[in-house]
């Protein structure tokens, strides 16, 4: 199970609370976390990645783990923590949060 | 008895303001999408109840919005009112992708425009300025988009599709963006010829189809700009506003960067009709429900300074169809006023008398039911208004 939370905006977009939880098959990455997660939610489609070049959108940023995964490779395996659902994958919006 | 729904998009969510046909009393509804700023709503004159709405964000772009009961309750195209979707039935979420078109089939169109500098800049979507739904149809509606294009859904907004002749037709490169953004911000459907269509830039100018979209030429002959090399060019105005009557598609009205401009030959020449002005710096153009000649603009001082002249709000009417002005002041504030009036912030009811309709950087959404004699504000204190639109419902 990974757990993700959400800024607030997009909480409201997805009708759901602070965090959501998601069922990611094979490698736990942010590419397989976010295919899963706009599976789960379409209407998150294009507001956090680029809808065609599939990039972060600039003024989001990825943490984990008090580490900051904005520029990480998004084939890059997340912390074991995230993986087990230990902690959260969490997405917010930079500094003044929009 | 008559009703409108005014539809005010302001930096922080959207309002609807309804009132009966006297529009003395208002409900006020919203904020709806609290906090996001809402560019643009507007109703398919096919089905009232059809409300489309752009909510945007420079963190998480662009949402498309959409109303079937007007404006109870709202959903994004393709994913099923009310409460979140569950797999399987998993719809597309595809009504915010707009996807420039770079196909060989439509002609590869250029694909980078003029930044600020002069340089060649690439081609990005931002956000969706204006939507036009079709006259017949409620689930046809045009998107005019920063960067500037032409998109068109017949799904209800579920999926869109580039109009891809307009940037195809090859002066993509001198087109730049004005000091809001390279947007496409006015769409103009010809009720008596379903295959023209006129729209505008900033800053590039007008343009207009007689296809139904395949091709475009500019129609720019008459403007003249001090902020490009040649100031007669093709292209490269910073049309701020056109506005028709429909029992007179081809005449024009149009509130430019600075000057009012009027065409009687559908855009294809245009002359000043600043006339007595007090500054011809200005957003907003509109006609008289009734009278073709009556038009409205809002007077803004200078490009530098983006708020009213002299510190007084006054809305000026031409009975003439322009160049003889006179002020409306009955009601707005005569001293200590600065604020502005952007380009999608004025509308008209078409009730008689006809009910002029606009919105202030400031919060305010000011109604005048006499035609602009006098005025009174539905609201003072909304966040900055962005558009305006109202629908006159039976």
């Amino acid at each position: 199970m990974i757990r993700v939370v959400l800024p607030p905006h997009l909480r409201t977009l997805a009708h759901v609370g602070s965090e959501v939880t998601l069922e990611v098959a094979g490698a736990v990455s942010l590419r397989s976390v976010l295919d899963e997660l706009e599976a789960r939610y379409p209407m998150l489609r294009g507001t956090i990645r680029d809808h065609v070049t599939q990039q972060r959108r600039p003024f989001l940023r990825f943490f984990a783990c008090e580490q900051d995964l904005s520029h990480e490779s998004p084939d890059t395996p997340l912390p074991d923590a995230i993986a087990s659902g230990a902690e959260p994958l969490i997405v917010l919006g930079a500094i003044a949060g929009g | 008895m008559s009703k409108v729904r005014v539809l005010a998009g302001t930096r922080k969510g959207a309002f609807i303001l309804t009132s009966d046909g006297k529009r003395e009393k208002w409900a006020v509804s919203g904020p709806h999408f609290a906090g996001w700023e809402m560019y643009h709503m507007k109703g398919s004159p096919a089905d009232p109840n059809r409300l489309y709405a752009s909510q945007t964000s420079g963190w998480f772009g662009q949402i498309i919005q959409r109303s079937d009961d007007g404006g109870k309750t709202w959903h994004q195209p393709g994913t099923p009112p009310g409460a979140a979707p569950t797999p399987p039935a998993v719809p597309k979420g595809d009504s915010n992708k707009f996807a420039y078109d770079t196909s060989a089939e439509t002609g590869k169109p250029l694909t980078t425009h003029q930044w600020y500098d002069g340089t060649q800049h690439p081609w990005e979507f931002k956000r969706v300025w204006h939507f036009e739904p079709s006259l017949t149809d409620p689930d046809t509606v045009y998107a005019g988009v920063e960067d500037a294009a032409l998109f068109r859904s017949t799904d209800g907004g579920e999926t869109w599709a580039e109009l891809a002749g307009l940037r195809g037709h090859g002066t993509g490169p001198k087109w730049q963006p004005g000091a809001g953004g390279m947007c496409l911000h006015t769409i103009i459907l010809d009720p008596k010829n379903r295959d023209r269509i006129f729209i505008a830039i900033s800053a590039a100018g007008a343009f207009r189809t007689d296809d139904g979209g395949k091709t475009w030429k500019p129609i720019n002959r008459g403007l003249r700009s001090q902020y490009i090399p040649d100031q007669d060019a093709e292209v490269g105005h910073c049309v701020h506003h056109v506005a028709m009557h429909p029992a007179r598609p081809n005449v024009l009205f149009m509130q430019k960067h600075w000057d009012v401009m009027r065409s009687d030959d559908a855009g294809d020449n245009w002359r000043e009709v600043s006339g007595n002005l007090p500054t011809d710096f200005g957003f907003v153009i509109d006609v008289h429900a009734h009278e073709p000649e009556t038009i409205y603009v809002v007077p803004i001082k200078s490009d530098s300074e983006h708020y009213v002249h002299e510190g007084k709000l006054r809305v000026y009417r031409s009975k003439a169809g322009g160049n003889e002005w006179e002020a409306l002041t009955k009601g707005l504030p005569q001293s200590n006023c600065y604020v502005n009036v952007l380009r999608d912030a004025m509308a008209v009811d078409s009730l008689d008398k006809c009910g002029i309709y606009f919105g202030t950087s400031g919060g305010q959404v000011y109604a005048s039911a006499d035609a602009g004699d006098t005025w009174a504000p539905i609201v003072r204190d909304l966040p900055a208004v962005l558009s305006v639109e109202v629908q006159t419902l039976p």
